[in-house]
């Protein structure tokens, strides 16, 4: 994968966030999987991979929404901040979609100093990630599967607010 | 010179007459183009037409060719749309259409729409232009509200049907229902199965008591099993019914009442929903199992194990089932003995993430053809598959006209041998002569394409995926499928290659998509160059995205006279997704900012 060869600016021991999805750019192998490689070790492939398997998003979202009733009654994550002294925790059941949950952790961590940053008003220089860590284990960038899959894969978060994050974001403008 | 100076003598209605015996829409294309004289009566007598890409022929004129049209279908999006595939906003709007048909086809009736999208503004006008229009059907579309749905209720004098198959509706509330005029209904049909919100019950039961001709009712899933008792006492002669959530206690009033209700429903051919169904509810089914003939499980996870086993067996004439995977082989197996004249069945996964026990495998499949010689439909999502099980279906049901296996895990070869699919895929191709659509899935060399392009000779559309070694591979089906009209291809490794060793083959199919394939932009831009009556488009949407970062958010359409991203030097570029389809009406006008037309 091309990330491992990437220079980045960041703390020792910090986690290369995993984006799932790729990106033209990056795209080297003639075989033009838009799945992760590592996956293909694992036993069963994550349903990464954009639109398999073929079932209609209509049936998926349906599925989703028959199974995670009895999953999740109340899905409690815990919530992380760099830099926070403590961390939350949140029940994922209360929102329906990502700008409420991002809303909702914009007003947890506000009583902290460190909040100020999260108002990207223009007057601060720094800006935050949120990520989080998946059944797997992983880290990954929230925002990018569907809510429902979310829902069922998340089992912490994670607010980052170190230049790692954010050097992707800078790279690309 | 002597036959044509006697058709001279035929009156216009004898010869339109004649073409209403024609019921194939091909053989009234082949007709109009005898001659100007039958391209008039055909056009003015033409009562249906079928437009299975939008984008091939402009409204306008389409709705000026056929002034007497009173039954209209149109497909929109690629079918790779269903699986999301296709960027949102990427188009198929039926507002032109709709509008178009408002200004020269004033005797509409009917209108069919699958992948469109659809405004409430266009079903006002939908209903209000049109005095005759009877029937509604819309599949997988998106873009109208239950607002909408209150036009169409309210307006439609003659309303016959609404049938909303799998749409994204969005929910304003539960009002719609109420608008449907207070004197008696011509509602025979009526679908709001796929609508997620509260239901007025009230008004579902007051509408249904003054739709004496009732025959098709689907519910959604907020209707109560009180309700649905209380409906089928006022429906006795439904045909085809689609439950509600179908949860209740034993002792309650409402199973009781629901059992004697679908007792008296001696008509009742067609079951679906069974939303949360508990195996008390699916008691109360049996009765009506002996004469079902359609039965759709695949929004049931409950019903499976022993309570799907007690319920199929008695299902003797059944003829379509859809299920989910959680039936397990087990389940397929009792399927096998009890429906022998099964011809239609569809098993989809039930869960798609974990990599739990196998639910279904080669085994329940291998069953299904030695019970249902009859099958001529499959699609069947499943863990694995093997050569050998293939062959045997394919001995056991050679009449197969649609055959669609997904194996869940991309290019996993039999497990049994560790070989490719090819032989297993080969023998369907081989044996079934009337195939016309195939899907095909697992570990596959371009092997399995040659045989697909030797043998598939009534194949009309083929789906690909994970699949191929070579350009060669794309080459063999291009070559071969001489019936080829829909070629839709996702992460293979057919280049431009491929893409350009038939360029006219395109022009006799409807469509090709290719995703995640090797083909790069300059291959793309050659196609367009050597077929002007093709539309190339290619859908960017990462390029686009950049483009609307740089400008600092504001979006910046790129029109594609002046298309910064096609010309700016690179075309080894790989294409993301390519959308090639024949067409009459030039290109897209109304393509968003990361289609590019080339």
């Amino acid at each position: 994968m091309d990330n491992d060869t990437e220079l980045r600016l960041g703390l020792p021991g910090s986690v290369e966030v995993k984006k799932p999805r790729e990106t033209p750019q990056k795209r080297s192998s003639p075989d033009c999987i838009s799945v992760e490689d590592d996956n293909l070790d694992r036993p069963s492939p994550k349903a990464q991979i954009v639109g398999w398997p073929p079932v209609r998003s209509y049936m998926k979202n349906n599925f989703y929404s028959m199974k995670n009733k009895a999953d999740m009654a109340g899905k409690y994550v815990k919530v992380s901040m760099d830099g926070a002294p403590y961390l939350r925790k949140v029940d994922l059941k209360n929102y329906k979609e990502y700008k409420e949950l991002r809303e909702a952790l914009e007003n947890l961590f506000g009583c902290f100093s460190l909040g100020e940053i999260l108002r990207m008003d223009g007057k601060y220089t720094m800006e935050y990630t949120i990520a989080y860590e998946d059944k797997d284990g992983d880290l990954m960038l929230l925002g990018d599967v569907p809510w429902e899959i979310f829902l069922s894969s998340c089992k912490k978060l994670r607010i980052m607010t170190d230049a790692l994050g954010n050097k992707d974001r800078e790279d690309s403008k | 010179m002597k036959v044509q100076s006697a058709m001279f003598y035929f009156p216009e209605e004898v010869i339109e007459h004649i073409f209403s015996f024609l019921t194939h829409h091909p053989d009234r294309n082949t007709v109009s183009t005898v001659c100007k004289a039958w391209y008039k009566i055909e056009r003015l007598s033409r009562r249906e037409v079928f437009v299975g890409n939008c984008y091939a022929i402009r409204p306008d004129r389409a709705a000026a060719r056929f002034p007497g049209l009173r039954s209209l279908t149109l497909k929109g999006k690629p079918h790779f749309a269903d699986f999301d595939l296709v960027p949102p906003d990427w188009g198929g709007l039926a507002g032109p259409w709709i509008e178009a048909m408002a200004r020269s086809c004033p005797n509409l009736e009917e209108l069919r729409m699958k992948r469109m999208v659809v405004s409430d503004e266009s079903l006002e006008l939908l209903v209000h232009a049109f005095p005759n229009f009877k029937a509604l059907v819309l599949v997988s579309c998106e873009g109208f509200s239950t607002d909408g749905l209150a036009a169409v209720a309210r307006s439609c004098k003659s309303l016959r049907e609404l049938d909303l198959q799998e749409n994204e509706i969005e929910d304003r509330g539960p009002r719609w229902l109420n608008s449907f005029p207070d004197m008696c209904t011509s509602l025979v049909s009526l679908n709001f199965a796929c609508l997620k919100g509260e239901v007025n019950l009230k008004s579902l039961e007051r509408l249904v008591c003054r739709s004496p001709n009732l025959k098709c009712l689907r519910l959604n899933r907020a209707v109560p099993v009180e309700t649905l008792a209380k409906i089928m006492n006022q429906c006795p002669n439904l045909e085809d019914l689609g439950t509600g959530s179908l949860l209740a206690d034993q002792f309650s009033e409402a199973y009781v009442s629901l059992i004697s209700a679908l007792q008296k429903c001696k008509k009742l051919r067609c079951l679906s929903g069974f939303w949360d169904a508990s195996p008390l509810c699916l008691l109360a089914v049996y009765p009506i199992c002996a004469n079902l003939t359609g039965l759709n499980l695949s929004y049931a996870p409950t019903v499976q194990g022993q309570d799907f086993i007690n319920l199929i067996q008695h299902c003797v004439k059944l003829l379509r089932l859809w299920v989910l995977d959680s039936v397990g082989d087990k389940g397929l197996a009792v399927v096998a003995s009890a429906c022998k004249e099964l011809q239609e069945l569809r098993v989809f996964p039930s869960d798609l993430f974990a990599a739990g026990p196998a639910t279904v495998t080669e085994e329940g499949l291998v069953a299904i053809s030695t019970g249902c010689p009859k099958l001529n439909s499959l699609l069947y999502f499943c863990h694995s598959m093997t050569n050998s099980a293939l062959i045997t279906v394919s001995k056991n049901c050679p009449n197969f006209t649609r055959f669609r296996l997904c194996i869940l895990e991309p290019r996993k070869p039999d497990p049994a041998t560790n070989e490719p699919l090819d032989e297993g895929f080969g023998a369907v191709v081989k044996t079934c002569k009337n195939l016309r659509r195939f899907s095909i899935s697992g570990l596959l060399t371009d092997q399995v394409f040659y045989y697909i392009g030797k043998y598939a000779k009534a194949l009309e559309m083929l789906s690909i995926a994970f699949a191929g070694d070579t350009d060669q591979g794309m080459t063999y089906v291009l070559n071969g499928c001489k019936n080829l009209r829909k070629l839709e291809i996702r992460d293979c490794p057919f280049g431009d290659g491929a893409l350009l060793a038939d360029v006219t083959k395109y022009e006799t199919m409807r469509s090709l998509w290719m995703s995640s394939c090797d083909i790069s932009l300059r291959g793309c831009k050659a196609l367009a160059t050597k077929m002007p009556s093709l539309n190339v488009e290619i859908i960017n949407e990462w390029e686009a995205e950049m483009e609307e970062n740089l400008n600092n958010g504001v979006a910046e359409v790129i029109s594609n006279n002046n298309n910064k991203h096609i010309n700016n030097g690179n075309d080894e570029r790989k294409v993301e997704k390519l959308y090639v389809y024949r067409t009459v009406g030039g290109p897209r006008t109304d393509a968003p900012d990361f289609v590019w037309t080339l």
